[in-house]
């Protein structure tokens, strides 16, 4: 039993985990989701649990926390959390206000209960029926172990995607768990509120100099594998059919397995992606082959954290000798150093068609009718460049990629679209008619369901041709190019909203391409992706530069930044403090460095 | 609900004697309101209701102001169906205006101030209630002092703040449409764009509804055994004077229109 009077020291006993041939087929399904599962996780281990998209990391993890019953399916085998079946483990009775296991899921907002940051922390434990009178030491002391930066009584309304996935950790560890489980803890949380929350983890479990923690055993289920290295001493790799594949201590695995798991789409460290053949290169590596057009470099994929070497960046000048006229002028202007700053455009040197394909002038921006939260924005869009709008949580990025996308009415200021885009309709985005924007500004939406209308990926790729009066052959031709271009062809006639995140992901970003417009506005492309969509995206962006397209990218992802901007054909712009201002590349752009 | 909640925070006293009563005898005293003047439709015992609720409001913690910015939507449905019923109403009495087939007569006005102020007379209790209480204090009144299931009044409590996401949703949903080029077909073409927005939010509110639930579920909710409370509603000797100034109000009401004569059962 716990006493109220140890808050210094959180003692909780750890729990293990054992599987025998233990395997689950969600009802309706006729693939079990995994099956032959044999693992033993001890007491006080910390584990990171890795495998393919679809692999069911996430189904043990909820079956380990007694969530999935009868109804939801069937299983097979034996799935133990301290020597009892996993279901019973959950309703047990243990010691008051305590649980045998703890469960931190992916989405922060589907987690918080109730109003109140510190109510949110004591419902677990009221539900364990922990006396009242010891719930708020408790809370506290959940509070202060995760770092918790506001009282009990701030409002949870208030808080980012980081401090509410804190708050729930705060939540789950208020009951001591023998057993926590973090099912993908930051992959819809944005980078600095990712760090924290490990910090977080460490400090829970006392790998930080907190005074006290849990000595519960861990398993950590996440696509992003370095910020963990810290945390876990194991690393066991699943697959759907093979049940346990790779099991380890976590370096060993990794240097094992690195470049199998990265080709699989873990974002493996860079240093275990490189097998023997050399450093995991391009698409074709990554089992992410793309047809480029001709147009394009046959440049590198470089997944996250992966500097280029100066000289194998160059034949993106190649390419462009090779390529159109016109697109030549645009880029080795594009490449010159003085473009990174705003207001200097592409067009003012160049060519008539690399003008800014949109301008925004002393622009406002807001949502709904709230007051607005950018003002004074000066930018422009250019062909054949990425333009980078990056800055903290709740800064206003995704809402000025909504006006930028013509989507949404600027509240002071104006957004201009050149004629060449704008054509008959007039030169602002926000009077164009649905029909007339989507072949002029594509919108990528960060939740890919928002934007899905139709009941397979054929028909909801065939909505925006048909809304924008294209001709039936032709409409059909395009939409067989964009299914196969972004290899959804086997998923043609599937549910898009069966479809897993990242063919989601190239479905919403494919509905945007099949009416091809001149301007394509991402919010958040690669939020949660696994490290091959990733690089089908990054891909994708290079060879639609190469035919001219003006890209407006709001996003927290510094390597897709760091890709595009060190190959001279990104700029960045921090969002922050109610406005925008430039970013300066940190390196010299690569095109200055050829020409000396 | 979100309309009656806006409004700035200095509307508010949160100390004053009924802002700070139970939730439980403040929705006693918005029962006892609404039970009465479902009674009977009649400008008395309504006009009596209405000014004993408004002499007590200096007491509620909600500035008149405050009130009207909450609870303008109240006005806004009782003027025009006071207005409906004088035109409408059933005549009788002298002819007071007569434009075409619409005329206005002395029972059909008093028909009419009768709805009006029967409308606000119930409404009034109701916004101070919601305008002086916390959600969570009235979840735990709700489940700890009016005994009421605590797994639905949680839920409840739950399904209150997804509903909170629901305008943001319903934003992005809209610019998402607009993206895909839908929604400027002519008023059917917006028609469907619009069920099918409606539909679409549904999925998302429940997809997001089942996983909080699974939250839910993961830190305990539901698992047998007896719940806790960290936040315990108590039931003090002032929550028993709410109650009996609610009592006071309605008795004098219905007694003043008893003796004027207008009262009468609107049931039969």
């Amino acid at each position: 039993m716990h006493d109220a009077s140890d808050l210094g020291v959180v003692a909780a006993p750890a729990v293990g985990l054992r599987a025998r041939g233990w395997g689950w087929r969600h009802s309706g399904r006729t693939a079990w989701a995994l099956r032959g599962v044999d693992l033993d996780i001890a007491p006080g281990e910390r584990v990171l649990l890795l495998g393919p998209s679809g692999a069911g990391k996430s189904t043990l993890l909820a079956a380990a926390a007694g969530l999935l019953d009868d109804g939801a399916g069937e299983s097979e085998g034996v799935l133990e959390v301290d020597g009892l079946d996993a279901r019973a483990a959950r309703t047990a009775p243990g010691a008051p206000g305590t649980s045998r296991t703890g469960l931190l899921l992916q989405d922060p907002d589907a987690q918080t209960v109730l109003a109140r940051c510190g109510d949110d922390v004591a419902f677990g434990l009221e539900n364990h029926g922990l006396p009242a009178e010891l719930i708020w030491p408790r809370v506290d002391d959940a509070l202060r172990l995760v770092g918790f930066p506001y009282d009990r009584a701030h409002a949870t309304s208030a808080l980012s995607g980081g401090e509410r996935q804190r708050l729930a950790l705060a939540g789950v560890v208020a009951m001591r768990p023998g057993l926590l489980m973090l099912d993908e803890p930051t992959a819809m949380i944005d980078p600095d509120g990712a760090r924290l929350l490990v910090e977080s983890v460490a400090g829970v479990v006392g790998l930080s100099p907190h005074a006290g923690s849990l000595r519960s055993t861990v398993i950590v289920v996440e696509h992003r594998v370095e910020q963990w290295l810290g945390v876990v001493d194991r690393v066991v790799v699943l697959e759907a059919a093979g049940g346990v594949i790779a099991d380890g201590p976590a370096l060993d695995v990794l240097a094992e397995q690195g470049p199998e798991l990265f080709r699989l789409g873990v974002w493996v460290p860079p240093r275990f992606r490189a097998g023997a053949g050399g450093p995991a290169r391009s698409a074709e590596a990554t089992g992410a082959a793309v047809p480029r057009g001709e147009t394009v470099p046959r440049g590198e994929t470089v997944p996250r954290g992966e500097t280029v070497p100066r000289g194998e960046t160059v034949p993106r000048d190649a390419a462009v000798a090779g390529g159109e006229t016109e697109r030549a002028d645009a880029t080795s202007v594009a490449g010159s150093p003085g473009t990174s700053e705003p207001g200097r455009t592409i067009g003012s040197d160049g060519p008539a068609r690399s003008l800014p394909a949109l301008t925004a002038r002393d622009l406002a921006v807001r949502r709904g009718r709230l007051a607005p939260v950018l003002t004074g924005v000066d930018l422009d869009v250019v062909p054949g460049e990425v333009l980078f709008l990056t800055g903290p949580n709740g800064s206003g990025k995704s809402t000025l990629a909504l006006a930028l996308a013509g989507l949404t009415a600027p509240a002071g200021g104006e957004l201009v679209a050149i004629p060449e885009l704008a054509g008959a309709v007039g030169p602002h985005p926000v009077r164009w008619r649905a029909r007339d924007l989507v072949t002029r500004i594509g919108t990528v939406f960060q939740e890919p369901q928002h934007q899905f209308v139709a009941g397979s990926v054929q028909a909801e790729l065939a909505v925006g041709p048909r809304q924008a009066r294209v001709a039936a052959p032709d409409a059909a031709r395009r939409c067989a190019e964009v299914l196969g271009r972004l290899r959804l062809g086997a998923l043609a006639l599937a549910n898009p909203f069966t479809l897993s995140g990242g063919e989601q992901r190239r479905l919403s970003v494919a509905t945007a391409l099949v009416t091809r417009p001149g301007v394509l506005v991402l919010d958040e492309p690669t939020f949660g992706q696994d490290a091959v969509t990733w690089a089908v995206l990054v891909d994708l962006l290079r060879e639609l530069l190469g035919s001219g397209t003006a890209i407006v990218c709001a996003t927290h992802d510094r390597d897709l930044v760091e890709t595009f901007v060190d190959e001279g054909r990104g700029r960045e712009l921090r969002v922050g403090d109610g406005t925008v201002r430039p970013v300066a590349p940190t390196v010299a752009p690569i095109a200055a460095v050829v020409a000396g | 609900m979100t309309v009656l909640s806006l409004g700035a925070d200095r509307d508010l006293r949160p100390d004053a004697f009924v802002a700070r009563a139970n939730p439980v005898a403040k929705l006693v005293v918005a029962l006892l309101v609404s039970l009465t003047l479902l009674l009977t439709v009649d400008v008395v015992t309504a006009g009596v209701a209405l000014a004993l609720e408004a002499a007590v409001l200096p007491w509620c913690g909600l500035s008149a102001a405050g009130l009207l910015r909450r609870g303008w939507i109240v006005v806004a449905g009782a003027v025009p169906a006071g207005l409906v019923t004088t035109w409408l109403g059933v005549d009788s009495g002298e002819v007071l205006l007569a434009v075409g087939p619409v005329t206005v007569t002395q029972g059909s006005l008093l028909a009419g101030c009768a709805i009006t102020l029967r409308i606000l007379s119930v409404g009034l209790p109701g916004v101070v209630l919601l305008a002086t209480t916390d959600p969570t204090d009235l979840a735990d009144a709700l489940a700890q002092v009016a005994r009421l299931p605590h797994r639905f009044v949680l839920a409840a409590l739950a399904a209150m703040r997804l509903f909170a996401l629901m305008g943001s949703e319903w934003e992005s949903l809209g610019a998402a449409r607009r993206a895909r080029g839908i929604g400027d077909d002519g008023v059917v073409g917006r028609a469907r764009t619009a069920s099918g927005q409606v539909l679409a939010l549904l999925v998302l509110v429940i997809r997001r509804g089942t996983r909080l639930a699974m939250a839910m579920e993961a830190r305990g909710f539901g698992a047998p055994g007896a719940r806790t409370w960290a936040r315990t509603s108590r039931v003090r000797r002032s929550d028993l004077g709410v109650v009996l100034a609610g009592v006071v109000i309605v008795t004098v009401a219905t007694v003043a229109g008893i003796l004027a004569g207008t009262w009468h059962l609107a049931l039969t």
